[in-house]
Formats: structure tokens, C-alpha cells, sequence
């Protein structure tokens, strides 16, 4: 059938054909622009070598973004206790520093990615049949028995006071962290380019579209056989994970955790830069996450009692004026230039 | 020889609503069966009951032998049971292209695969290129769905549908929705279908159905009023009262 559809089909068709093809084949090509973000984040480390602290928090809160990016942004999993990943991955390498002498960083952050992930697909198992309203209770109600959880046993956990002088081996045992966190910022770099790699490939794979597909029409998903709720608990503790990576290097970074780490405000935080970013769209994570940030540093210092209302403000514009994020506005923004530019 | 699409004995009650009454439906393989009736009769949950988006009261529904009644709507998909359905469901945001491929990545269970590019298999995107080709759709390819004319997203949806290679296939009102001068377009797709699929079409253009059908079911307040070839049913005096005479009154 299909030879004999060949030779019947007109050149013009065959090139119709051809063009969707391409399309598809290289949808997942790297763009220049994507090179961008990375430069400038390099280009960060030599311009502001005083504020490298700073740097690593902003980079740790890209990573963050990005694994909400994975399930809110691709799977339309909405939820506002992704807290809770990132603190435990933040405890489990202040306890396993503090209670087991296990202070080697890179082992440490895989360990955490591991315990979030897999306690990401125990709850992800159980919530993930919810959708909606239901599911973003779900998500905030389990942040904060986990942070409970840790307050009644703050014997152990450190409670709200926290953990403090914690001690890390320096990194592949040659570099020490210095106090001006230069090895810290380049490490958290080169961590967030590996979970980015990684993202990034799950994003564009079959599985990916899938998730897509699950956010576009979950009811069309079922329809053509797709395992719905499988995808939703493998991409829901692959983003447990990454949270918990994240939260491994806040607490590497700080040296230093308290059980505010599963705050309500953390979860809601990120969520907003992600959306501030754009959601979706890979890089709504670092824009997002970076503006956020440095307006939080700057208006803080500007006023210290009154900041929150710049950040107020700054969601209100977006809201109204970037429905799709910062990323969305300059989409918009370039497409309106290209067109203008066309004859 | 197993019939494609057995129901036997169906009930499904919503609270003191019986909206499916004992319903017996058979398909072999290669019928063309048509399913009409009053609104409210209780078609479209006859349809989610079989492809399993509803779980009936009692009874049973069995594909190509297998009893699948406690099967999930994806276990059933991917033993070769489709459906389009009466409101469009279709990944608006993505391409037509992206539309079809994913179907065609779930029915072949590529969709478990996380590292390699979804664009990486040519064979899958001539395969869907082949089924957009079957409908015309080739030049919208690209297009994401929500900016297509409502006719041609009908014809995705079957193409969706179609893509999944099904044995059995139900079309829940096809042509509802598509402008007058379009349906013909919805209706030679539906005459042309694979000989060896078993389809259950839904429809409330008589023409239509007295045109496609070999058998047709009149279901009536969740109930099958009667069954016959398209001959018995227009001659039903019955039918022509309860169905009928209200929608062709002036033939």
C-alpha cells in the first residue's frame, strides 16, 4: 500500500510531506539562544566574583524550578508543597553528614536525589489519582506533615533551630570550599548542567510528548491506551528527585538546615518564578528563578520591611502582561519582529 | 467464529437514573452497526461503558473473547478497541503531526522511552504522515489543532482513532458539529474504513445511517428498543413513533 501510494503521490505532497518530517526530526536541535543562559551564568563568575553565595542560591533555585517545570510545565501536575522534596533531600545530607560522617558532597546529593525519588513515587503512587483541586491540597497537606513530622522528632531533625556547622569534604577530594563560595558556585553549575542535560532529553523523548499529551487531554490519553497514571508517578518522582538534589546543595552550600526549608513559602516560591519564568519551556526555570531573586536581594535592601511589595507587583505585571512568562513575552515579542521584518 | 464486540446483560445506574437497561449489543468482525435513539437514550454512556470509562452496574463486555469488563480504558485501547468521540478530545496546543505520532508512540509502547528524541523515528512520522495522507490533512500538518476549522479536527479525531489500528471501532456522531458542506468529507472516510474493523457508528442523520449500516439498534431510555437490518427498521411502525417520526417527519 504504501509504495503504491508513493507513486502516486505528486511532488508538491511529497514536499508537504517532507516539511513535516523536518519538523519533527529536528525539533529537538540545540538553538543558539540556549547557549545564552549558560554563558552568561559563566560569564557571572568572573564579572561578580563577591557575590558567588548569592549566585549559588540563584543557580540552586533554577535546578528547583526546573524539576516543578517537569511536572507542572509538562504534565500539568500543579502542586505547592514541592518543599517537600527539596527539604528532604536537604536533611538527608545534614543527617547523613551529621548522624553517619557521610560528608562527601557529590555521593551526598545523588543520595538525596535518591531518597526524594523514591519517597516521590510512594506519595506520587497515592496522590496522583487525584487531579485538580484535590491533588493541590494533597501536595501542600504532605510538605506539611513532613515538616511536622520533623518538628516532633526536632530531637533528632535539629527542629526550627535547625542543624548547624555542618562540615563537607572538599569536592573530589581536592577542592575546599572557600569563603567566598567560588568552588561552590562552579560546582552547583556544573551540577545544574547535568540535571539539565537530563531534563532536557526526557523533555524532547517519546516519554516526554507523553506528558504533554497527558496535560493537552488526559481523557484522550486513556483513549489510546496510555498508562496515565505510570507516566504521572515516573515523571513525579524523577522531579522529587532533582528537587532533592537541589535541596542537598542549598544545605552543601549553607552548611546549614532548618526545618523551614518545607516553609509553605518555599513551595509557593518557586512556583511563582517558574511561572514569572514561563512554564513549559526549560528555560522559564532560569529566567524566572534569576529575576526573582536578585529583585528580592535588591528590594530587600532597598526597603527590608517593605520588598514584598515589589515582588507584588512584579507578579501583578506579569500577570497581566505576560500570561506565558517572561519567556512568553519575548516569543511574542520576537515573532512580532520577524513578521515585521518579512516582505 | 467469536464475535468482535460482545455486551451482554449492561446496567449502569446513576443513583435511582437506570440509564442503561440490559443492554445486548454483538459485532462481528467487519460490521457495520449503527446505534440510534432519542436524546437521552442513552448512547454515549453505552459507548463509555464499553470502552470502559464507566464501569457498569452488571453485565459483561467481551472483545474478541477476552472478557475485559474490569479492563481499564488503556488495557482495552491496547487490545484494539477505538473510539472517536462526540466532542472533539484532541491535544489542542500540539500539531496535528504531534497529534498523531503520539498515538502511534503509545500503541507501540515507544512512549516508555525517556532518552531517545521523539522525533528520531522516521518510521513513526511516515506512518502518521500515511494516516493524515488517507484524510487530507498533510497540508495542516503542522498546524497546532486549536487553529483548525472544527470540520477538519473532526477528521484528526478519526485519523487519531484509526492510527491506533483498531479491530474494533466506535464513532460517536462523527459528523456532529462539521458544517453541512463538509460532511460529505466525514462520511466518505467512514464508507472507506478497513472492511475487516468492526465498527459501531452513533448517528442521527438517517441518511447516513441507512446508507452505512448493514444492522441497526434503536436504543430507547437506556434500553434496546429493537434491532434489525436497515430495511426492519424503517419499517418499524414503532420506531418511526418513538424516533422517527419526530426527526423525519417531513420524509
Amino acid at each position: 500500500m504504501a509504495a503504491n501510494e508513493t507513486m502516486t503521490r505528486s511532488t508538491a505532497d511529497e514536499a508537504a510531506r517532507e516539511r513535516a518530517a523536518d519538523y519533527l526530526l529536528r525539533r529537538h536541535y540545540v538553538r543558539w539562544p540556549e547557549v545564552l543562559p549558560w554563558l552568561i551564568a559563566i560569564g557571572c563568575y568572573f564579572a561578580f566574583p563577591d557575590r558567588m553565595t548569592f549566585g549559588s542560591q540563584v543557580l540552586i533555585m533554577v535546578m528547583f524550578a526546573l524539576s516543578l517545570d517537569l511536572i507542572l510545565g509538562y504534565a500539568g501536575i500543579v502542586s505547592l508543597g514541592h518543599a517537600a522534596f527539596f527539604g528532604l533531600g536537604a536533611y538527608t545530607v545534614a543527617l547523613a553528614a551529621m548522624k553517619l560522617g557521610w560528608t562527601e558532597p557529590v555521593s551526598g546529593i545523588l543520595a538525596a536525589g535518591v531518597v526524594a525519588a523514591l519517597v516521590g513515587v510512594a506519595v506520587g503512587w497515592f496522590i496522583l489519582r487525584y487531579r485538580g483541586l484535590t491533588l493541590l491540597m494533597l501536595t501542600i497537606a504532605f510538605a506539611a506533615m513532613l515538616q511536622e513530622a520533623g518538628n516532633i522528632r526536632s530531637d533528632f531533625t535539629g527542629g526550627y533551630d535547625g542543624l548547624p556547622g555542618l562540615t563537607f569534604d572538599p569536592l573530589l577530594g581536592h577542592f575546599q570550599y572557600d569563603l567566598y563560595g567560588h568552588t561552590n558556585y562552579v560546582y552547583v553549575l556544573v551540577v545544574l548542567a547535568v540535571v539539565f542535560y537530563f531534563v532536557r532529553r526526557i523533555v524532547y523523548s517519546p516519554f516526554g510528548q507523553a506528558l504533554t499529551g497527558i496535560r493537552e487531554n488526559v481523557r484522550r490519553m486513556h483513549a489510546i491506551g496510555s498508562p496515565v497514571h505510570r507516566r504521572l508517578v515516573t515523571v513525579y518522582a524523577i522531579s522529587a528527585g532533582i528537587a532533592g538534589i537541589a535541596g542537598a546543595l542549598f544545605t552543601q552550600t549553607n552548611a546549614y538546615v532548618t526545618l523551614t526549608v518545607f516553609d509553605f513559602d518555599v513551595s509557593a516560591k518557586v512556583m511563582v518564578m517558574l511561572i514569572l519564568g514561563g512554564t513549559g519551556r526549560l528555560y522559564g526555570a532560569f529566567l524566572g528563578a534569576a529575576v526573582y531573586m536578585i529583585f528580592e536581594d535588591k528590594l530587600s535592601k532597598l526597603s527590608p520591611t517593605f520588598w514584598q511589595f515589589g515582588i507584588g507587583l512584579l507578579l501583578v505585571l506579569a500577570v497581566m502582561f505576560a500570561r506565558r512568562g517572561l519567556l512568553g513575552l519575548a516569543d511574542t515579542a520576537w515573532r512580532r519582529i520577524v513578521k515585521r521584518g518579512a516582505p | 467464529m467469536t464475535a468482535a464486540l460482545d455486551v451482554k446483560g449492561l446496567n449502569r445506574s446513576f443513583g435511582a437514573l437506570h440509564v442503561t437497561r440490559d443492554v445486548d449489543l454483538t459485532l462481528a468482525a467487519g460490521a457495520r452497526h449503527a446505534l440510534i435513539g432519542p436524546n437521552g437514550a442513552g448512547k454515549t454512556t453505552l459507548v463509555n461503558l464499553i470502552t470502559g470509562v464507566l464501569r457498569p452496574s452488571s453485565g459483561e463486555v467481551v472483545l474478541n473473547g477476552e472478557d475485559i469488563t474490569s479492563w481499564s480504558q488503556a488495557e482495552r485501547a491496547r487490545r484494539g478497541l477505538a473510539r472517536t468521540f462526540q466532542i472533539n478530545q484532541l491535544f489542542r496546543g500540539l500539531t496535528v503531526l504531534e497529534n498523531l505520532c503520539m498515538t502511534i508512540g503509545e500503541r507501540d509502547g515507544n512512549c516508555n522511552n525517556m532518552w531517545r528524541s521523539a522525533g528520531a523515528k522516521r518510521a513513526v512520522i511516515d506512518e502518521a504522515l500515511d494516516h493524515l495522507e488517507a484524510l487530507r490533512l498533510v497540508d495542516d500538518a503542522l498546524k497546532p489543532v486549536r487553529e483548525l476549522p472544527y470540520g477538519r479536527q473532526r477528521l484528526v479525531e478519526i485519523a487519531m482513532a484509526l492510527a491506533q489500528r483498531p479491530r474494533v471501532l466506535l464513532l460517536d456522531e462523527p459528523a456532529a458539529g462539521v458544517p453541512s458542506s463538509e460532511t460529505h468529507l466525514i462520511l466518505d472516510v467512514v464508507a472507506a474504513l478497513d472492511p475487516d474493523i468492526a465498527v459501531l457508528i452513533i448517528e442521527h442523520d438517517m441518511d447516513v445511517v441507512f446508507r452505512f449500516a448493514r444492522e441497526i439498534t434503536v436504543l430507547v431510555q437506556g434500553a434496546v428498543f429493537t434491532q434489525g437490518t436497515p430495511e426492519e427498521i424503517r419499517r418499524n411502525e414503532k420506531v418511526r413513533e418513538v424516533y422517527l417520526g419526530q426527526e423525519h417527519g417531513h420524509g
